[in-house]
């Protein structure tokens, strides 16, 4: 049952414990799940699920912010005091 | 002046593994008191680690690293480029990334990753993710009808959706596509966090391009135009 050592030679011995721990711990990470009620309930599939789709939309958001980012920084002004702001904090 | 860093941790994120293979040798009550240490340890340990991505110095450190490599970036290919909207992107998106697993320092396998292979796997997986999304979507979307995996399942992996799924979230983290199930676990918590302090940051350094009003008033959020010196 419990005696799964097969191909991982870096951890010998997963325990139960230890991944629930580290579910949970990711649980706490997802707004989605957070919210819900009885959140005991969760399976781990779900769990996983939810993780993908949060990390695609981070994602998302970083390809979006970076877009913004790069059409300000090519149209700036160099005499703005945007441009001071950079400078200072290069 | 540079800003404290809080406390870091020295402790990488091998300790698990580490603890797992002495644990292996011990007798099995020996065992048992050393993963009840290990366990408090864990938890200690992540909750530093947790707290080390919301933290206000650790968005500036990140700040200051990405506006150094968006100024790198400027000056070597800025006349050739003439400023095309998806390269530029694509640019500001990858200095980005490095800044986050700079500001990472090397601790998680994720951003040692990205720091290794940005400049050469950046063809190709400009060809594999478009693909490798759609085909493991298509098959989360079908397999997520049944939720009734519980963590025993997730132990024994026998399950072809869990290990699908653990798969598909083993190629989102960078770094972790060979990586039994507990690290890909530990390296997507951190890599959320992360990835949520680079939407904040940069979400704070666009405001402050395009606004340019709340400067004189004493930023409340965000780096403060205080010269930082080089790390």
């Amino acid at each position: 049952m419990s005696s799964r050592r097969s191909r991982q030679s870096s951890s010998s011995r997963i325990s139960d414990d230890q991944i629930t721990d580290l579910v949970s711990k990711l649980r706490q990470h997802l707004p989605e799940i957070r919210d819900r009620r009885r959140s005991d309930k969760v399976p781990a599939s779900k769990v996983l699920q939810e993780t993908c789709n949060h990390i695609k939309n981070l994602h998302q958001e970083v390809d979006n912010l970076s877009e913004r980012l790069s059409q300000l920084l090519s149209t700036i002004d160099p005499d703005s005091p945007e441009a001071a702001i950079i400078r200072s904090l290069i | 002046m540079s800003s404290s860093l809080i406390s870091p941790n020295p402790i990488g994120t091998s300790n698990p593994a580490a603890a797992g293979a002495d644990r292996s040798r011990e007798a099995k009550t020996r065992r048992r008191k050393k993963k009840a240490q290990a366990q408090a340890q864990a938890q200690s340990k992540a909750r530093s680690l947790s707290s080390k991505w919301k933290s206000q110095a650790q968005q500036q450190i990140f700040s200051s690293n990405l506006l150094r490599a968006l100024a790198q970036s400027r000056r070597r290919g800025g006349g050739g480029v003439g400023g095309g909207g998806s390269s530029g992107g694509r640019a500001v998106r990858e200095a980005a990334d490095r800044a986050l697993a700079a500001s990472a320092k090397g601790r998680t396998r994720w951003s040692r990753a990205i720091l290794a292979g940005r400049i050469r796997i950046s063809k190709f997986r400009k060809r594999k993710r478009p693909a490798a999304a759609v085909a493991a979507a298509a098959a989360a979307a079908g397999r997520s009808r049944k939720p009734r995996v519980s963590v025993s399942r997730l132990r024994g992996k026998g399950i072809p959706a869990v290990q699908r799924k653990v798969r598909f979230l083993g190629r989102l983290v960078p770094g972790c596509r060979k990586e039994p199930l507990p690290v890909i676990l530990e390296e997507a918590t951190d890599y959320i966090e992360a990835l949520e302090m680079q939407v904040r940051a940069m979400s704070e350094l666009a405001r402050l391009l395009s606004g340019g009003a709340s400067v004189g008033a004493g930023s409340s959020s965000g780096s403060p135009p205080e010269p930082l010196p080089g790390q």
